[in-house]
C-alpha cells in the first residue's frame, strides 16, 4: 500500500513537472517531437532510477555514518555526473541501438533538476532503499508521461496561427499551465484511500 | 574598463536577461514565485553563488584542463550554493523551509553553468564579476516581477502587506503551480510584444546607432 501510494503519488499527484516544477529545461527544449520526447523520457527513467538507488547508498553508507550530511549536494552533483558519464559508456559497449536512442540525450541529463532534485527528496522524505528506488522509478515515469503528452499537444499547434509575440517559449508555458489545471484535479482523487 | 564593466553589468539585467530573454533556470522561477518575500532571498542565494562561482572559475580559467573543465565548475558552484543553503538556514530558517530543495538545486541551475562556460572561462575576472552580479540581479528581478504579480492576484497582499480591498476575492489559483506557468508565459508574451514594438520604433528613427538596431531586431 506504501509503495502504491509512491507510485500513485508520484506519477499523478506530485508530477514533477505540473506540480513541482523539476526538471523543467528539458521539458520545454526537447518537446517538440513525440519521437525525441521518447528517446529522453526513456534516458530520464534509466538515470533517475540508478541515480536514485546509488545517492541512497552514498547518503546512508557514507555521509550519515560519517556525520558529513552538509557535503550531500556536493557528493551528489559529482556521483550523478560520473554516473551518466558510466552509463553512457556501458550502453555504447553493450548495445549500439539503444545508444543510437538514447545517446545524445545521456549527456544533458546531468544538469537536470529532476535527477540531483529526486536524490535530494529521497533523502529529505528518509526513504528505505527499496522505497527510494520505487519513488525514482515512478517519478522519472510521471515526468515522461508529461512530456510524451506534452510532445503530442506540440505537434499539433505547429499549423495554429498564433500572435508572434506569443510563440515559442510564452504558448508552451501556457499550455502547460493549462494541463497543469488537468493534473491538478487528481490532488483529491485518492485521498481517504491511500493517504 | 569602467565602462565595458558597466556595460556587462547591464547586458545581464535587460538585453541578456536570463529569466525573460533566454528563457534559461526555469525551475526555481516558477517555484518560488508564491510570494515576493521568498523570491527576495532566493534571488541573493542566486546572485551569491552566481557572483562568487563566476569569479573564481575565472581566477582559475588558464589553471583548469579543458577536457574535465566541467566537472571543475560544478564543483566550484557546488561549493559555494552549500556554503548559500547553510547561510540561509542559519539567518531565514523559514524561508529555507519553503524554499526546501530549491536551494541545493542551484548547482544544476542552467544560469549558473552556462555563465560560467559561456563568460566566466573566457574573460578577465573584473568583467567576470561584473557579468555575474548583473546576470544576478536579472534574475532576481524577472523573479520578483512574477512573484508580485502571483502574490497580489493570489492572495492580495505584496511583501506580506494586504494592498486588495477586504471585498477582493483572491484568485486562489495564482499561488498554484498552473498559475505560474500561465503568469509566467504571458508575461515573456508581454516581452515579446514591447521589445518588438521598441525594434519597430528604434529602426524607424533611425537615431540610435546600427549595431543597437541590429541586436533588438533580432530579438524581435
Amino acid at each position: 500500500m506504501e509503495y502504491l501510494a509512491i507510485i500513485i503519488g508520484g506519477i499523478f499527484i506530485n508530477n514533477y513537472i505540473f506540480s513541482r516544477f523539476l526538471g523543467l529545461c528539458p521539458f520545454l527544449g526537447v518537446s517538440k517531437q513525440v519521437e525525441t520526447a521518447t528517446g529522453m523520457g526513456m534516458a530520464v527513467i534509466f538515470v533517475m532510477t540508478m541515480a536514485s538507488a546509488v545517492t541512497w547508498l552514498i547518503q546512508n553508507l557514507i555521509l550519515v555514518p560519517l556525520h558529513l550530511e552538509y557535503m550531500q549536494t556536493v557528493a551528489f552533483i559529482l556521483v550523478i555526473a560520473a554516473l551518466v558519464q558510466f552509463v553512457e559508456m556501458v550502453i555504447m559497449k553493450v548495445s549500439p541501438v539503444l545508444y543510437q536512442a538514447l545517446g545524445i540525450y545521456l549527456p544533458l541529463i546531468t544538469t537536470n533538476c529532476a535527477v540531483l532534485g529526486v536524490a535530494l527528496l529521497n533523502a529529505m522524505e528518509g526513504y528505505g532503499f527499496l522505497q527510494a528506488v520505487v519513488s525514482g522509478a515512478a517519478n522519472a515515469l510521471g515526468w515522461t508521461l508529461a512530456i510524451l503528452l506534452f510532445a503530442g499537444i506540440r505537434e499539433r499547434w505547429a499549423f495554429i496561427d498564433i500572435p508572434p509575440s506569443m510563440q515559442g517559449f510564452p504558448i508552451a508555458l501556457v499550455a502547460t499551465g493549462l494541463m497543469s489545471i488537468a493534473f491538478f484535479g487528481f490532488q483529491g482523487l485518492f485521498r481517504g484511500i491511500l493517504f | 574598463m569602467m565602462e565595458k564593466m558597466l556595460r556587462t553589468f547591464y547586458n545581464g539585467i535587460i538585453p541578456e536577461n536570463p529569466t525573460l530573454r533566454l528563457v534559461i533556470g526555469m525551475c526555481p522561477v516558477l517555484a518560488v514565485t508564491t510570494a515576493v518575500v521568498n523570491s527576495v532571498w532566493m534571488g541573493l542565494a542566486v546572485i551569491f553563488v552566481l557572483t562568487a562561482s563566476n569569479t573564481l572559475i575565472s581566477l582559475l580559467r588558464k589553471f583548469i584542463p579543458d577536457k574535465i573543465r566541467i566537472p571543475c565548475f560544478i564543483v566550484v558552484i557546488a561549493t559555494f550554493t552549500t556554503i548559500a543553503d547553510l547561510v540561509l538556514a542559519a539567518v531565514q530558517p523559514d524561508v529555507h523551509k519553503i524554499l526546501g530543495v530549491f536551494v541545493p538545486l542551484i548547482v544544476v541551475n542552467c544560469i549558473i553553468l552556462g555563465r560560467a562556460e559561456a563568460f566566466a572561462s573566457k574573460n578577465p575576472v573584473h568583467l567576470a564579476l561584473a557579468d555575474g552580479v548583473g546576470m544576478g540581479i536579472g534574475f532576481t528581478l524577472a523573479i520578483m516581477v512574477l512573484a508580485s504579480i502571483r502574490e497580489i492576484l493570489g492572495s492580495g497582499s505584496w511583501f506580506g502587506i494586504r494592498l486588495m480591498p477586504a471585498g477582493f476575492e483572491p484568485a486562489t489559483v495564482m499561488i498554484l503551480p498552473p498559475g505560474a506557468f500561465i503568469s509566467l508565459g504571458f508575461l515573456l508574451g508581454t516581452m515579446n510584444l514591447v521589445t518588438a514594438r521598441l525594434a519597430v520604433r528604434t529602426s524607424r528613427s533611425k537615431q540610435k546607432s546600427s549595431s543597437c538596431a541590429a541586436h533588438a531586431g533580432l530579438e524581435g
